[in-house]
Order: structure tokens, then sequence, then C-alpha cells
């Protein structure tokens, strides 16, 4: 029985607070400010964010080291980037994130790879900057296709004071004034990887940009140039997006960090445009761009064929004719196939409720690729993201939403059990928890092992995944054992 | 290990622990007592004059050249120096770089597993100026010294010192049980010392243990990196020493848990003592030229 608006409302709003009465109070009245139900007409979602976690609870963040080594810098394929500490956060982080890439491992391309200083009792009691030099050197020689070095710190390093950027400067000068990154990630700066983001930005800037300023463009400008900033081609996302670019009549001088090279981050100062996938990790870099080189940037979203379409002509009008043709010439040649898409796999969605809780800006981004579908996503919230991911919601959500900022564990288990959608789309922490509760799930950080999701050839596999979810006929095969007699 | 007395001396830096302590425990072997000496120090100063020697080979030098401290073995690190008092330096990395405090955390956690304390009836932890962070507080953690003794004077800022040592213990005291077995006075000649000294031990629900005089035999015992026991056994001076290793040897079990004060109830102390005059609130802030049109 579907329940009207109001119902949907007062059902919300009974569950939140249904989940804080289990908290102490002090706990509770900080969890209320980030649980809310969306009103329609309102600028932002009611909920504070970027905020600490609340001490106790199961929440699903990470930290400053994650958002840079695992998301910045770590897809930069021809760079090695050193774990610099103790071995576990390397090691445990170890190729986690699908970012799919073309070259040789360990030859000439590193992603998969894992280096770390693999810290000793020593290394804290006397430094590890004599340790971080030898490093270089044994890199140099055991890799000498490496095009540039990332140090990412761990913890320690900022507790003991190394000075590593005295050693990547150093380094640098021995090699030829080889690009050598220092970044002060340390995981307890901060209160998520969100910081991690913001640093690994500054590191670009200031590593990258500023003392690489004088190197020579290696490339001839066209007026069509772009750079993909902000997606981390997870599955081969910023394949799937980079061919309609191509196809509409843009070149693609850059991909960040997905499939991204040093030469990449070099050449985009040179770009026309920056088109920003993930605003949450890139638009500090994004920003600095336009102030400093004069680069517009834009926003888009290449997820299901509405936001494809609407970004295409978004992308378009910063460009002339050629390019708007482009767009339209791009949109109609997938129109056929996403009719296609959108006629098998609708009927057997249409209706279907989601839940999601994401990263950096599929708790919004994803939404209309459900929607394509004939699917309603009812709650929706963010690991870190801040009030201006919050705002960028409100055009994506709709009335009764209910947000759920840096959600536990506990909230995000009552909330499914309360609302029993069709689907939850979250992470691999959270997806045994919730088919256990007999509920489909997706992961919709690593697309589960599939995709890519971006773009229109995404848009099929998206269609496919969601309905094999969802549809499994494994599920009228579960039955609880004390329910056999009902 | 029992009967075994661990205790460890705090106090500001330059005050005069670690010639208090070697020559209190040269008195104390004296005594016939089996000492180990423990420095935590990264200057590695804390067993000279037992040793004739300047810094020894430290327990984190050897580790760091051996490859780390699961290579070391106990003969490598102790050395035997005066009246056979067993010597251990932490030592640590050089200032700027690296972490101290961790390698007392390391030296100690090694000294224990090695069995290090076997047959000894004292260790003693010599331990840097003030407890800037938690490495330096290990030897006042669970299961390490039981007594610790703070070596102050009549200056303010040895008093400070005293006050913040104080606070480190009563942080320990109740999870750990260790106590504050004494304030040691090591004399300055500052005004109305002895008095303060006692006031200030009384505030902190502790005891002034010993007030040790200046006497240049001191001195003149260190420039041939000895201790007074060895170099002038005879002395008024010598004796001091053995009184205050007396004292310490009947204070087993003594120990009070400390009642830090704020620093405006140090303030006052000084006040009640004359050593300050209460601050005239209209000059605060003021400099010299403003104050002379005022």
């Amino acid at each position: 029985m579907d329940l009207t608006l109001d119902e949907v409302k007062a059902r919300n709003a009974e569950v939140i607070t249904e989940a804080l009465s289990v908290y102490p109070d002090k706990t509770a009245k900080k969890r209320a400010k980030h649980l809310n139900v969306y009103e329609g007409d309102k600028p932002d979602c009611g909920v504070k964010s970027n905020i600490k976690s609340v001490p106790g609870v199961m929440t699903i963040r990470g930290c400053a080291y994650a958002g840079s080594k695992g998301v910045v810098w770590g897809p930069i394929k021809d760079m090695i980037h050193i774990s610099h500490g103790p071995v576990g956060c390397g090691q445990y982080s170890w190729a986690a994130r699908r970012n799919y890439y073309i070259g040789v491992t360990g030859v000439d391309t590193f992603v998969t790879m894992q280096f770390t200083s693999d810290f000793q009792e020593k290394d804290i009691v006397f430094g590890g900057d004599k340790k971080l030099d030898k490093i270089v050197d044994e890199i140099q020689r055991l890799f000498p296709l490496n095009h540039g070095i990332t140090i990412q710190s761990e913890c320690p390093i900022g507790l003991i004071g190394d000075d590593i950027e005295a050693v990547a400067k150093k380094k640098s000068k021995e090699y030829d004034n080889k690009t050598i990154v220092p970044v002060r990630c340390e995981g307890f700066r901060g209160v998520s990887q969100s910081l991690g983001h913001h640093i690994a930005n500054d590191a670009v800037r200031d590593w990258v940009f500023e003392r690489g300023a004088d190197k020579p463009a290696l490339f001839e400008s066209t007026p069509y140039d772009v750079a993909i900033i902000g997606d981390y081609n997870i599955g081969g996302d910023a394949w799937s997006s980079r061919i309609l670019l191509e196809e509409m009549g843009l070149r693609v001088v850059a991909q960040w960090s997905g499939d991204g090279s040093l030469a990449e981050l070099e050449n985009t100062p040179k770009a026309r445009l920056n088109i920003l996938h993930c605003y949450r990790s890139m638009n500090y870099i994004s920003r600095y761009m336009e102030e400093k080189f004069g680069i517009p940037w834009v926003e888009y979203n290449f997820f299901g064929p509405s936001k494809v379409a609407e970004s295409l002509r978004t992308i378009a009008a910063h460009f002339d004719d050629h390019i708007k043709e482009g767009a339209e010439r791009v949109i109609a040649k997938y129109q056929p196939l996403m009719d296609a898409v959108i006629a098998k796999y609708k009927p057997r969605l249409e209706g279907k409720k989601v839940m999601l809780y994401v990263g950096g800006l599929r708790p919004r981004h994803v939404i209309g690729a459900y929607e394509d579908l004939g699917m309603e996503v009812i709650g929706t919230g963010y690991e870190f993201g801040h009030n201006d991911d919050y705002q960028r919601t409100t055009h994506y959500v709709k009335d009764g939403t209910l947000i759920y900022d840096d959600v536990t564990g506990y909230e995000f288990e009552k909330f499914v059990d309360r609302l029993q959608p069709d689907l939850v789309g979250s992470g691999i922490k959270e997806k045994y928890v919730f088919q256990k509760m007999g509920v489909p799930f997706r992961q919709m950080h690593s697309w589960d092992y599939s995709g890519p999701y971006h773009g229109y050839d995404g848009f099929a596999i998206f269609a496919r995944d969601m309905d094999m979810a969802i549809n499994n006929p494994v599920w009228g095969l579960t039955k609880a054992p004390w329910n056999a007699g009902h | 290990m029992t009967g075994l007395r661990q205790i460890a001396f705090y106090g500001k830096g330059g005050i005069g622990k670690s010639t208090t302590s070697q020559n209190t425990l040269a008195a104390l072997a004296e005594m016939g007592q089996k000492i180990l000496i423990v420095g935590c120090d990264p200057k590695a100063d804390s067993t000279r004059l037992i040793l004739h020697a300047k810094a020894q080979d430290t327990i984190l030098s050897l580790a760091a050249a051996a490859g780390s401290v699961e290579d070391l073995e106990l003969e490598d690190v102790m050395k035997m120096g005066y009246r056979d008092i067993r010597c251990v330096e932490s030592g640590g990395p050089e200032p700027g770089v690296g972490c101290a405090g961790r390698g007392v955390i390391t030296s100690i956690n090694f000294l224990e597993e090695e069995g290090a304390y076997e047959g000894a009836d004292y260790v003693s932890y010599d331990v840097l100026g003030d407890v800037v962070c938690g490495g330096f507080a290990m030897p006042i953690r669970e299961n390490k010294a039981q007594e610790i003794y703070i070596v102050m004077s009549g200056e303010m800022m040895a008093m400070y010192a005293a006050n913040n040592i104080s606070k480190g213990i009563l942080k320990y005291a109740n999870s750990g049980g260790v106590r504050l077995g004494g304030l040691v006075c090591n004399e300055r000649q500052t005004d109305k010392e002895y008095e303060l000294a006692e006031s200030l031990a009384k505030k902190l629900n502790s005891k002034l243990i010993h007030f040790v005089p200046r006497d240049n035999v001191v001195q003149h015992a260190e420039l041939r990196r000895m201790t007074v026991l060895e170099y002038a056994p005879d002395s008024k001076q010598a004796d001091e020493y053995r009184t205050l290793a007396r004292k310490i040897h009947e204070n087993v079990g003594n120990g009070t848990i400390p009642t830090p004060i704020t620093m405006d109830e140090l303030e006052d102390l000084l006040m009640e003592h004359g050593i300050m005059k209460a601050v005239d609130e209209s000059i605060v802030g003021k400099t010299a030229a403003e104050c002379a049109v005022a």
C-alpha cells in the first residue's frame, strides 16, 4: 500500500526519533543534527555535515590518508606512491579501488602495486627521513620508467616531525628536477577522508603546478581541449565518459586521476574547460585553476541517459556550434540504444524503492539513473559531504526523502529495516548486513566488481546490474526457519 | 623479584637531578644495596659519575646499528660502575628529529623483557626535565616506579615544574599505584628556600624528604666524573647524600598521592613567603614608557 507524502514524512520523522532514542542524551543531541526529512522547498537538506563522528558509533568514514593516497593520488598511474609509515595503511588499502588503467604494471605503471617505507621502531625513534631518502634511490634503480614519486604520510610522520618536504626537494635535485611530491595527509587530520582530498589537491597545486610552472607545454593547443576532473575510472567509468566527449568533437587532454598520468596533470592548465564529475574531491584544484589560469569549470553528471544528455548540453554550451551540434548528434545516436535498455528493464524495476549511502558525488548523482528506470530514491546520505554537497542534493531528491549524514551502522540498519526499500546501494561493509536482512544490495563504490556505470554504455550495465540484484530469484528462496509454520 | 624497589627522579632541567640521583644511589650502594640505573634522557648523562665516562653505548643507538632492539643482548647495553652499580642509558635521537618519548618506551620494554631487573634491590629511572609527552611518563605508569622523588629548588620555575610533575603522578596514581616519595631540595641559596620547599611539599600532600645544602665539593667531584661518595667519602656533603639515601631507603611504602595546586595557589605561596609581591593589576601589560606617563 502506497503512503501519501504526508504519511511518508511522518513515518520518516518517526524513524529518526526511534533511532535516536537508544543513544545517550549527548549523542542523540549531536546525531539529531545529521538526520532529517527533506522539505521540498528548502535550499539545503537541513543536516549538519563535515563534523567529527561521535565516539562509540560505527562510522563508515575513512581518513585523510585514504582521501589522498586512496582517492586523489593513487590512480595517477605513472607515478609511484609511497605509503610512508608503518606497513598496515598501505597493505590493507592495497588496490582497494578499481581504478582501471592502461600500461604495463611494474614497468611504466604502478597503480596496483604497494610501496611502503615499512616503518620500524627505530624509524619512529630516530626519524624516517634517511629511510625515505634511500627508498627514492631504490625506486629509481628498480623502476627507472616511473615519472614521479609521491610521499603519502601516515599518522606517525606528523607525530615525529619528519621533514619530508626537505627530502623531496633534495631528491628532486639529485634526480634532474624529478617531480617528488610530499603529501601531509596524516590520518588523524580532519574528520574524514575529505580533508585528505583537499590536502592532495593542494599538493598538486604546490608541487606540480607551482614548482613545474617553467616546464614547456608538450602539445599544441586546440580550442576544444577539455580535462576530465574527478573521475577515478572505477571499472572504466572515465573511458565510457571520454568517448562521448570525443564523439561530440572535444579533445580530452587529461583525466584526473583515473588512468591519468603526471603529464596530464601538467597539461591541464592549457585546457579550455575543466569538466568536474566528483565535486567533493576535486573542486579545490578546479577553483585554483580558474583563479590562476582562467580556466572555467563545469560540473556534470554522466549517470543515466537523462543526466548524460543534460550534461552534454551543459558542456557544449561552453563551446561553439560545432560542439553544440556534436552534442545533439551524440545524444540522438545513443537515444535508440537507451530506449531499448529502458524498454527492457523499466518494466522489471518500475516503482522499486532505493536507499543510498555513499561517498563523494554518488548520493545525488546516481538518482537520475534510477529514475530513468522508473525507480525512486527514498533515502540518501554522504559519508563525508559538506554543506555545498547537501545544497546540490536538493536538485535531485524529492520532498520527504530521508537524509542521513555520516550515518552510523545502527541508524542505517534501523532505517532500512523500517523503510523496507527494494534495494540498498552502499559499500562492502554494509553489503552483507543488508543481504542477511533479505534486502537486495549493490556496492556503489566499486560497482560490485562490475561497471563502468558512467555514460551511455555504463547505463546499460547499471540497468542490468540493478535488475540482477533486485529480481534475483534467490530472494524468493530465503525463508527463516522460525517462520516455517507461517 | 619481591622487594625490588623501583624509584624515579624527576625535576626541572638543570636542577641537578642526575648529580643528586647518582650521589644518592652511590650512598645506597655503600649500604649494600644492589642498584640498576636506567637513564631516560636522550643526552645519556645519567650514569656519567658512576661510570667515570660520558654517554656509553645506549640501547637505542645500538639497536639502530643492529637493525632492531630485538637484535640486542642485555650484556651489550649494561655497564658496571662504582660499587658494581649497573648502568644502562636509553639514549635517543639528536635534538629535532624522531621521537625520544617512544625511545624511552622501547628501552624500558626491552629491559623488562630481557630480565634486567633480576637480582637488583633498586631500579632507578633518571628522567629528562619535563614530562613533555607520554613517553617520558613511562616510568610512572603501571608496574614501573613505585615512588617518585622530585628534585627542586626555591626557584619559581623549579617549583612550577615540581607541581607539573605531581599532576603527571596524580594521573597515574589511581590506575597504576605510583606515589610521590617526596621532594628533594637541591639548595640554590634563594631566599627562604627551606621554608618554601617545606610549604610546597605540604601543599602537594608530600614532604621535603631532604634539603641538600650547596657545597663546591660536588663540582670538584663532577669535574673528575665522580660522585662525592667516591671522590671525598669523608666530606660533609657525602654524609648529606648518605642521609638522603637512608631516608629514601626507610621511606618504603610511605609515598602519597599528590595534590597538585593551581598556578594562582603557587603564586600565593610565593607571596606568603615574601618572595613575590602582590601583582598590581594596574601595571599589567603596560610598557615602561606608559608607566612613566601614568
